[in-house]
């Protein structure tokens, strides 16, 4: 029984001849992402901007939104949005955080049990006040530093300098990018997003590492091949298992997306979105980047630093 | 790397079968696992609140209320140190912002003594802080820029009273809690001056919420009959030693009260809820210890005929006229209660005061259906998710396929007897992590495959092949893991409840993928080309 092969084994694309074409193309997004990040601006969650969430189901039935809408703005709560979550009988409702401290926040939820009565089931309730989110904001802000710092460490102990560099290029792109398509949505960021820009930052040096593995092996075998056509040559070596592993996991992101619940949708949103992005990277940005940034071809001890952990010496 | 040598085969597939065995009583339902022996393991996977449903509850502790009531205890002993001394003084005040009580003594030449008498005040910080290294007192008493004696709470002595005061806030928490008779409610300190409330399976939160935020200092105090309540009110000054206190008892709005109470919460030795014998209305009885019941007795006995208050957080809930004089040590409450209030009343009191007012800084709150939908979306996505990737590795590697997919399906049982084993915390985006995985883990072996096929491309045998395969994509499936795992460390250091559930399941995925393709498929395919001989490499 033999597999089918999708990516013809002399599949040899000029990755390289559009790399120009790839850089202005990611250039513009890059900018566009940052324009929009102060322009437009992320459409923050309770999390991080303090605030209640609550989840309603209709007992009864498909839920009148306009009903609620009016009853629940005529509380006067300040800025509440109302919109229909998953299923006609299911209503999400964001409330602003209220002004004059912690206290204040839990009043919200005092008042909308009032107004809705029992006729509802109140699924979740989430309040975040004022001192939380501003710690939530902060430790989401350090956990993706830290996440991108050690990798570069990781990446700079395993690589040479060059490497490093073009890693984490092709990794700030992708986080730049996501939450620039969230900043252009205007879809929810919370938490959740934060925990999946970390997994991005994963998968797509995951990728990148794949990628540059194969290039730092071409070069200690093709110790004459112009640095362009070895590029091009590792992409294509490496291009199958690029295509495999990145349909992979969005075949389950997907089944994840469509099946797993309104809770999650955003956080399997950005994720799917990060794998695309990632995968584009490794193979349009990072490997590109190596020209530029000059990699040298004489490679002093990297041979001592290879893969050669104890569960390769098996026999 | 296809020779295994006999106890790795047998270790291999010893792990495999404890992880499959450690994740089948999650197949189990909860009746089915009781009546299994003793020797199977039993452990599911413990449910995150947002799959179980429940309540999570950040409070802090109102630290500046803590202060202001030590600042008061000072100011009262500085009276009593230097009265007993018979030292004047004048201008005894608190300042709250700085921490400081102070005092300006009449006589110059009685400064040293004083000085000495309010030393005494001061404690030294008990030994739990010794290891800090930090010598010193829980008060600092020196001369002020104007001569006169600042007593100043230090910043240990706040922290060692703040801890106190968290552990002392917990136990009364649990106390209270414990009366919801939840199973296994979590109730730790987080940082300095916070408490983190977990009970699973609540249905009623505004019930907990309105139980564990109550101070519930109770205290008995005398009516002021002999000033009238409007004029106090109108004025807006109460007389010396009497203050307005607002009612909820039905009959007024605020009452006339002695600052001074007869007997606090502190000497109830029992609290209980019960009915009234003659209206038979909720009540709550209670019962004093002995000093308190003697204090209670003196005083009922000197006021008969005159109203007392009962007061609960500063609020009236009763204001019974003393009809006889109270003697036993037991009485009760009532305020036209329902039976639920009777019994919450109840657990309030016997829990004790908290130190200070617990404050909510962050709520969430999942219903239990919504956490049952949650697992039944979760389910269907992994399942679906699982079935298509199965599908596509067979469809793109064959045989080879079959191999991975094998260990893929083991990898799975793996991760889950690992979260069982661990008690680990499976959350929403923990399972999402677990389809992330389904995803991902089938990299190794794509990496693994890909090698081989390159390298009977480039003319070796079957063997060499699939040799130079295993061990040439190694170092990369090594670099390319850690990096992600690096990122889940971090997730998993800096996340809090549900996303630490995601980062959890991640890194497990990792490294059971990473076991599962290096010793898993590899035994496989060792086993294969062992007994087919094979030409060629049919990937």
């Amino acid at each position: 029984m033999k597999g089918l092969r999708f990516i013809p084994s002399d599949t040899a694309v000029p990755f390289l001849r559009f790399h120009m074409i790839a850089f202005i193309l990611s250039g513009l997004l890059v900018i566009a992402s940052v324009g929009l990040f102060f322009t437009a601006g992320l459409n923050y969650g309770i999390d991080f901007r303090g605030g209640t969430l609550i989840e309603i189901r209709n007992k009864s039935g498909p839920v009148d939104l306009a009903d609620i809408r009016v009853k629940v703005t005529n509380i006067g709560l300040g800025d509440v949005q109302i919109q229909e979550f998953g299923a006609p009988t299911d209503v999400l409702i964001r409330i602003e955080q209220q002004p004059g401290g912690e206290k204040e926040q839990q009043k919200s939820i005092t008042k909308i049990k009032e107004t809705l009565g029992d006729s509802v089931d109140y699924r979740r309730v989430e309040v975040v006040g004022p001192t939380v989110s501003g710690e939530l904001i902060q430790s989401g802000a350090i956990a993706v530093l830290v996440a991108i710092l050690s990798v570069l460490v990781y990446i700079w102990f395993r690589f040479e300098w060059q490497f490093s560099v073009g890693a984490i290029t092709a990794l700030v792109h992708d986080v730049v990018l996501t939450i620039g398509l969230f900043c252009l949505l205007q879809l929810e960021f919370g938490l959740s997003i934060i925990a999946a820009i970390l997994t991005i930052v994963g998968y797509s040096l995951n990728d990148t590492v794949v990628v540059y593995d194969r290039v730092r092996e071409n070069l200690r075998k093709y110790k004459k091949m112009p640095l362009v056509e070895l590029l091009d040559l590792s992409l294509n070596d490496t291009l199958s298992r690029t295509i495999l592993t990145s349909v992979t996991t969005l075949i389950a992101l997907l089944s994840l997306y469509i099946f797993g619940g309104q809770v999650i949708r955003g956080f399997t949103f950005a994720m799917i979105w990060g794998v695309i992005v990632g995968t584009y990277s490794s193979v349009f940005v990072a490997a590109p980047l190596l020209v530029m940034l000059d990699i040298k071809r004489e490679w002093s001890g990297v041979s001592g630093t290879r893969g050669k952990g104890p569960a390769s010496r098996d026999d | 790397m296809l020779h295994f040598a006999r106890w790795k085969v047998i270790l291999v597939l010893i792990i495999s079968l404890v992880g499959i065995l450690l994740a089948l009583p999650n197949l189990l339902s909860p009746k089915a696992l009781e009546v299994l022996p003793d020797w199977i393991p039993a452990k599911q996977v413990n449910l995150g609140l947002d799959l179980q449903g429940g309540a999570h509850l950040l409070y802090q502790m109102d630290e500046k209320e803590l202060v202001q009531d030590w600042l008061k205890n000072i100011r009262g002993d500085v009276r009593e140190a230097l009265r007993r001394a018979k030292i004047g003084y004048t201008g005894l005040r608190v300042s709250l912002p700085v921490k400081t009580v102070s005092v300006r003594v009449r006589k110059p030449e009685d400064f040293d003594r004083a000085l000495t008498r309010l030393r005494d005040i001061s404690v030294p910080l008990s030994s739990g802080l010794a290891f800090t290294g930090q010598q010193g007192n829980t008060v600092d008493v020196e001369r002020g820029d104007t001569g006169q004696i600042l007593l100043k709470i230090t910043d240990q002595g706040l922290f060692q009273r703040v801890s106190s005061a968290i552990e002392a806030s917990i136990e009364t928490v649990r106390r209270r809690i414990d009366a919801f008779g939840t199973t296994e409610p979590t109730i730790q300190r987080q940082g300095r001056d916070r408490i983190l409330v977990q009970v699973p399976g609540i249905k009623d939160v505004s019930r907990l919420k309105a139980l564990v935020g109550e101070t519930g200092k109770l205290e008995f105090r005398m009516v002021d009959t002999t000033s009238s309540v409007s004029q106090a009110q109108q004025s807006g000054r109460a007389p010396p030693g009497t203050e307005l206190v607002q009612s909820e008892d039905g009959f007024s709005s605020v009452y006339l009260l002695k600052s001074r109470a007869i007997v606090t919460g502190e000497s109830l030795v029992d609290a209980q809820p019960g009915f009234d014998q003659r209206t038979n209305e909720p009540v709550v009885t209670f019962r004093f210890d002995t000093a308190g019941a003697r204090r209670f007795g003196r005083v009922t006995q000197a006021n008969v005929g005159r109203p007392f208050a009962i007061v609960l957080d500063n609020k009236v809930v009763s204001a019974p006229v003393i009809r006889e004089p109270i003697l036993g040590g037991t009485g009760q409450i009532s305020g036209s209660f329902t039976v639920q209030q009777a019994n919450d009343m109840s657990v309030l009191l016997r829990s004790g005061a908290l130190p200070a007012k617990l404050t909510i800084l962050e709520e969430r709150t999942v219903g239990a259906s919504l956490g049952a939908d949650s697992i039944a979306a979760g389910k269907i996505a992994a399942l679906i998710g699982l079935l298509m990737v199965l599908g596509f590795i067979l469809i793109s590697y064959g045989l080879f396929g079959v191999f991975a997919n094998l260990a893929l399906a083991i990898n799975i049982a793996l991760i889950i007897g690992v979260l069982s084993m661990l008690q680990a915390t499976l959350t929403l985006p923990g399972i999402a992590g677990i389809v992330l995985t389904i995803g991902m883990a089938v990299d190794a072996n794509v990496l693994i495959f890909e090698r081989i096929r390159e390298e009977s491309r480039a003319g070796k045998s079957v063997i060499a092949a699939v040799d130079s395969g295993y061990s040439r994509a190694l170092g990369t499936i090594l670099d390319a893991n850690i990096t992600t795992f690096i990122a889940a460390l971090v997730l998993f250091w800096l996340g809090s409840g549900p996303i630490r559930g995601f980062a959890v399941t991640l890194s497990i995925g990792i490294i059971t993928s990473v076991f599962t393709a290096f010793t898993l498929t590899r035994l496989m395919v060792a086993q294969w080309v062992r007994m087919r001989r094979p030409q060629e490499v049919p990937i």
